[in-house]
């Protein structure tokens, strides 16, 4: 879409600072995400075949 | 028939938004008296099982934090204190703030439970449950004991530190459970001794609003001297050594030392906020030092006993 040919699409149309916004709690939930994977990677080589075992 | 529907604007909320709504100083007190709890702790624990249950438990207070914000929003504007927090600064809808709380409590409580411990899990989903449900909803507004028994849910953490470590609990971390929980109300109360208006503004009933000050002065007193005692048991009980036992001597003989100032004062809060401000002080010096006490005497033994130095 170019920028000097705005459609008046209907709906919601971020402004500029919500669309920043936005993309900053993207990326931030990306981060999460790939940290809780490489967490749970690490602690299986951590605990092996043990990390089917979780006493109460 | 025509039906007006209320549609959110779209958020503005941006990622340090949400990190305040964790009240990052609160976890980090939360996390650092449970690591004491886990270190103290007499079964060896792996640094990557040690550091994914200090982030489960830091992630878990994040979570009390952020729903203690969604439901307090209305008191939170009209203290001075708490009017810049997120939602009644207008930067995040009371919405984002409970959703966001419910995700990191499930997180945490589930993610703990998978890889370290489900008894840990448990704890940790009590004190969320506790914090939010007993202390903020239903205490924090009807009774001046609020802080007093909603306390343990701060005082939790070392339990859950030593629950990580050893599947259970034990007399250890319950005295650990108990400096912190004599510990909230002298600490809160000379807060609210000069914040009493901004309390009473806000329709919170701590105690100078409803009991006066001159009462709270008695009760902090009364705490104290319960508290200084107790701070030395560690010690006496055997899992801490002389330099806990010296520092908890000294620093509890502050703490009553601070309580009869405030006591006496006539007028004014100097010694309310000199006590506010030492009680902190207080807090994480006997922590520290009961780390150090197990840092020193046993070589890094319980954290790093996987990796003998020198083998």
């Amino acid at each position: 879409m170019s920028e000097h040919q705005p459609k008046q699409e209907p709906g919601i149309r971020l402004t500029e600072q919500q669309q920043r916004a936005r993309r900053a709690r993207s990326i931030a939930i990306a981060v999460s995400l790939a940290v809780l994977a490489v967490l749970f990677y690490i602690v299986t080589l951590v605990k092996g075949p043990g990390v089917l075992e979780r006493p109460l | 028939m025509s039906v007006t529907v209320a549609r959110a604007e779209p958020s503005i909320a941006g990622v340090g938004d949400y990190i305040e709504l964790m009240k990052p100083r609160v976890m980090s007190l939360v996390v650092f008296t449970a690591l004491v709890g886990l270190v103290v702790a007499p079964v060896p624990m792996h640094p990557v099982m040690a550091f994914t249950a200090l982030l489960c438990i830091a992630v878990g207070a994040g979570a009390a934090g952020a729903l203690n914000m969604w439901y307090d929003a209305d008191i939170d504007a009209r203290m001075a204190r708490t009017a810049a927090r997120p939602i009644p600064a207008g930067r995040l809808a009371r919405g984002e703030a409970l959703a966001f709380g419910l995700t990191l409590a499930g997180f945490s409580v589930v993610v703990l439970g998978l890889l370290v411990n489900v008894f840990a899990a448990l704890l940790l989903a009590a004190t969320i449950g506790f914090y939010v449900g007993i202390y903020t909803v239903w205490l924090k507004r009807w009774t001046p004991q609020n802080i007093v028994i909603g306390g343990a849910a701060g005082a939790l953490p070392p339990v859950i530190g030593w629950a990580s470590a050893t599947g259970g609990v034990g007399i250890e971390p319950l005295v650990l459970f108990l400096i912190v929980f004599l510990w909230t109300p002298p600490h809160f109360w000379a807060l609210s001794l000069y914040r009493a208006e901004d309390y009473a503004r806000a329709g919170v009933p701590m105690l100078p609003v409803v009991a006066g000050a001159a009462e709270t002065r008695r009760q902090i007193l009364r705490y104290t001297l319960v508290l200084a005692p107790v701070g030395v048991a560690p010690w006496l009980l055997g899992y801490a050594g002389a330099l806990y036992g010296s520092t908890a001597v000294l620093a509890g003989g502050a703490m009553v030392a601070l309580a009869l100032r405030v006591r006496a004062e006539a007028r004014g809060y100097a010694a309310s906020k000199q006590m506010f401000g030492f009680s902190i002080l207080y807090l994480f010096l006997l922590f520290a030092m009961l780390l150090a006490d197990r840092m020193a005497g046993g070589l890094f033994a319980p954290l790093w006993g996987h990796f003998p130095i020198g083998a």
